[in-house]
């Protein structure tokens, strides 16, 4: 039989306790158990990014973090970004500079600039790429989301 | 009139894929549905002798593993089916869906096992043991063709998968007396298309209701459907195929592949849905490549630099099977001789067999192969005579009076090659102006005198856009006033449900917000063709404007009864047809559709066919040609082979732009794909053909961080093809990357008499040309 925990966390604001395998990964838990399928799966080694979510502040590759490590975690998926007053900033700023395509490493890339801006106010061009570096896009060529994360960056300081 | 159309609209697809919203393959569940995972040869070639998978189907929660065999009569001896059948095949050689006695690749699939879980089915694939006897392999297409070469297959005679030949004007007499003729050999070598999401399949059969429901992350969900009703032997209205949310395609997801037989007939057998995804090393081995080129070509020159010839042969890898027939082929040679008004050409090329995955095309085919094939040869003249690059691309263009073009051969399908419109002088001009041309030789020597050396490449193209043979579509006002868009064509993130909504807004004075597109669901529309080869907004947005305008013809016709005034006085705005100079006079769209779908005692208005619809098929005329020139700058560390991208500009011509925001992505998308493909992107082979690089770290895709400024200026040559003007727009960014890259490179490395040639290039390969320069490199020099 295989061997199972039982866990309980926090997924984007909402208590949740499951009985989990052990080798479960916390993207497979996400998006099977969790039913949050907006977390992708492009790689399953921890290069490409899509993955990522926030677990606690800081960005993770959920295909690189066993589902019974975030027992007693707080964990946010692309789904907890948006509220009742519609999309994050760093969402909108996706639409407004194109910074998607066929959006399966969307969900990824906008995790990882929340997380990163949510600690860097001021970057430049130069930072956002590094932030990003991380993530792996084949249709944008990065520009529109390096245009989002700086415009991000500006209405969260409130200059917008 | 035009609100919509050339308008930076943002995307209406956006919200949903940027909230977590979007719905791929992997995110659809359906009861009962039960999960695949595929035994795919540890061997490039081998045969078969034995497989046995007692121990598998004990584990507990595994329902099946099936064998070629155990897939039933008749499809245990019946090979996969032809999509793309071609008078040029030597030899036709397709896979069985699964491998019967001998495997030709690493990751070709043998068995499936089918489990409760994922997680099951891949213990369960772990403890099915296949029996080998290795063969000899073939994995370089340069040696397929030697006489002692190994064969990719059993009882072939040879290597050679099929021919082709593409020429005019009189070749033997534009070199018999020409003042310069030079010779040049190079690979190149384009790796995977990879886009971010890998293949998958779900199937349902309903033997007894609807038939068979595939659902498949394909770029051309009526491919599928042909393919798999042909193989299976059954009608097309008995298989339905959708294509969900696809993230990403570029070439290979247009293929027809053996998973999509293997799991419909699962399903089929368990008499339960099935679902297999792929993961990325499955990517890696399993899924269509585009692979090794060897061009050897001559050209001959003028004093002045004009070209009055090409010639030689091309040995192009099709891998182990001919699944994509030869198409890779006739795009690599076809678009010869791109945008050079030359004399003569004559150019064959050999398609040969490797025991490597299937090779097809991705972003831009073979085009950038024939763009890069060109652009050597004016390097090359260059070079030789001193010229400046740029001018001796001026000098050979096609002149902008001079079109419609022809150079003087004809399409794989017969008619004479024809570029309808371009302004290549005008796109060369406007690169050399945002990326400082004629300025850069003094950024050049400034930065040489820092020890760095600085280099500059210029690349043009052609791209036969818009594809044919057809698409179509509906437009449909519903009772509530939304129009609605059904159509054939599979959007992987182009932005059709944008782009088409602009169409028909502008066509029925509606707002973009009144405008629903469906599509990529065989159900909903009755024929497609597939979204590839830059070609769904010639071949549909025409398709979709005719059909709007049929609709407002309408429209406007009852409008003119109810109101009783003349059709010409009519005006469509803001969701109604209204009198001009009145507009109290006036009745809703979604009036009209409510009169035109009356129920039982109400009449169909007289002279009317019902619903305010109309549907259209558009057989396009020929390829728009979409045309363009880049300009590579960069930095190449000498000491270590690094290069650095500074900065990378663009002129590019795609006729009328529908919305230029989404044609800039395009394009930024295509050069980054291209400059991966000149530095980074690379399959690696052992030997006996064991695949070397099939993960993220052994293989590089692009990254941000590395990625130059790219600028983008646009002209706008309009195609007298079609009623909107618009060309492709899809891969042309792609197409003269490499060349840019490689002719930079080149050019900071003048100094050592370096030329590169074959690509992708890495550092090493560029310590290697500065350690064997003719001229000795400062490189490790202390001082």
């Amino acid at each position: 039989m295989p061997d199972t925990r039982n866990i309980t966390l926090t997924v984007n604001g909402e208590p949740m306790a499951a009985q989990v395998e052990t080798r479960v990964h916390l993207a497979d838990f996400l998006r099977q158990d969790a039913r949050l399928t907006g977390t992708h799966l492009g790689c399953e080694h921890g290069v490409c990014g899509s993955c990522t979510v926030i677990v606690d502040g800081e960005a993770v590759r959920s295909c690189l973090m066993l589902a019974v490590q975030a027992d007693g975690k707080s964990v946010t998926t692309i789904e907890g970004l948006a509220d009742e007053d519609g999309m994050h900033p760093v969402q909108r700023a996706f639409q407004d500079n194109h910074g998607l395509q066929c959006g399966f490493c969307t969900p990824g890339m906008v995790m990882t600039l929340t997380a990163y801006l949510g600690e860097n106010g001021e970057p430049d061009d130069r930072d956002i790429r590094e932030a990003i570096s991380g993530n792996m896009c084949r249709c944008t060529g990065y520009q529109g989301i390096v245009a989002a994360g700086l415009q991000a960056a500006e209405e969260l300081r409130g200059g917008i | 009139m035009n609100r919509y159309v050339g308008a930076e609209v943002l995307r209406s697809e956006d919200p949903r894929l940027l909230t977590g919203h979007g719905r791929y393959i992997d995110d659809i569940v359906l009861p009962d549905m039960v999960h695949a995972v595929f035994v795919r040869a540890e061997y490039a070639h081998a045969r078969v002798t034995a497989i046995d998978a007692a121990e598998a189907r004990t584990l507990p929660g595994v329902h099946a593993v099936l064998t070629l065999a155990e897939l039933g009569e008749p499809y245990a001896e019946k090979l996969m089916v032809q999509p793309y059948p071609s008078p040029a095949f030597a030899q036709d050689i397709r896979s069985y869906p699964l491998a019967k006695d001998e495997v030709c690749y690493v990751g070709e699939p043998i068995a499936v096992v089918v489990a409760d879980t994922r997680h099951i089915a891949e213990d369960a694939a772990d403890l099915v043991e296949v029996h080998y006897e290795e063969l000899p392999a073939i994995v370089d297409c340069r040696q397929a063709l030697e006489a002692d070469a190994p064969t990719a297959h059993l009882d072939t005679p040879d290597n050679l998968a099929g021919s082709l030949a593409v020429g005019f004007g009189d070749v033997e007499e534009a070199f018999e007396n020409a003042p310069h003729v030079f010779a040049e050999e190079f690979l190149q070598h384009r790796g995977g298309a990879h886009s971010m999401e890998c293949r998958g399949v779900i199937a349902r059969d309903q033997p007894h209701d609807e038939g068979l429901t595939i659902y498949s992350s394909t770029q051309a969900p009526y491919l599928v459907r042909a393919t798999v009703a042909r193989y299976l032997e059954d009608d097309e209205s008995r298989v339905r195929v959708i294509a969900p949310d696809v993230g990403g395609g570029f070439g290979p997801k247009a293929g027809v592949y053996p998973e999509e037989i293997v799991i419909p007939l699962a399903a089929r057998i368990l008499k339960r849905p099935v679902k297999w995804v792929e993961d990325r090393r499955e990517h890696f081995i399993a899924t269509n490549q585009q692979g090794d080129q060897l061009w050897s070509l001559e050209v001959a020159a003028e004093d002045d630099g004009t070209i009055r010839g090409v010639r030689g042969h091309v040995i192009s890898d099709t891998g182990a099977y001919t699944s994509y027939g030869l198409v890779l082929a006739i795009t690599s040679l076809f678009p010869l001789p791109g945008p050079y008004a030359i004399a003569a050409l004559d150019v064959k090329l050999d398609v040969v067999f490797t025991n490597t995955p299937t090779k097809s095309p991705v972003r831009g085919a073979g085009r950038p192969d024939a763009a890069y094939a060109m652009e050597r040869m004016i390097e090359r003249v260059a070079r030789e005579l001193e010229l400046d690059p740029a001018e001796l691309r001026a000098r050979n263009f096609v002149p902008s009076d001079q079109f419609p073009y022809q150079p003087g051969h004809k399409t794989a399908q017969g008619s004479p090659v024809t570029y309808d419109s371009g302004d290549f002088h005008g796109c060369l001009d406007k690169v050399k102006e945002i990326a400082d041309y004629d300025n850069f030789k003094s950024r050049q020597a400034a930065a040489r005198l820092d020890g760095r050396y600085l280099g500059i490449g210029v690349s043009a193209y052609i791209e036969d856009t818009g594809m044919g043979p057809y698409e179509g579509a509906t437009v449909r006002v519903q009772p509530s006033g939304k129009v609605q868009i059904q159509a054939g064509t599979a959007s992987q993130g182009q932005g059709h449900a944008t782009v088409f909504a602009q169409v028909v807004a502008d066509q029925l004075g509606v707002g973009i917000d009144d405008v629903v597109y469906q599509s990529a669901d065989t159900a909903m529309f009755p024929l497609g063709v597939g979204t590839v080869a830059s070609r769904t907004v010639v071949a549909a947005s025409t398709a979709i404007f005719n059909a709007a305008d049929e609709v407002r013809q309408k429209a406007v016709a009852l409008a003119a009864d109810l109101l009783e005034a003349a059709e010409a006085d009519l005006e469509l705005a803001d969701g109604t047809v209204f009198v001009k100079g009145s507009p109290t006079a006036s009745v809703g769209l979604g009036e009209l559709a409510r009169q035109l779908t009356p129920f039982n005692t109400q009449a169909v208005p007289e002279g009317f066919t019902p619903g305010l619809e109309a549907t259209s098929y558009n057989v396009t005329k020929g390829p728009p040609t979409a045309s363009g020139s880049h300009i590579a700058e960069l930095e190449v560390d000498i000491d270590t082979g690094a290069v650095t991208l500074l900065k990378y500009s663009v002129a590019h011509d795609c006729g009328r732009m529908l919305n230029p925001q989404l044609v800039e992505g395009q394009v930024l998308g295509g050069v980054v794909h291209g400059l991966g493909n000149a530095l980074y992107e690379r399959m690696y082979y052992d030997e006996v053909g064991q695949p070397q690089s099939t993960n993220y770290g052994e293989y590089f895709l692009p990254l941000a961080a590395e990625m130059p400024p790219i600028e983008i200026v646009h002209l706008e040559t309009l195609s007298p093809l079609n009623p909107l003007g618009v060309k492709g727009a899809g891969e042309g960014g792609t197409i003269p990357a490499a060349n840019a890259v490689i002719a930079a490179i080149e050019n900071a490395l003048a100094p050592f008499g370096i030329v590169v040639n074959d690509y992708p290039v890495d550092p090493q390969r560029i310590c290697e040309l500065l350690d064997q320069a003719s001229v000795p490199s400062p490189a490790g020099d202390p001082g």
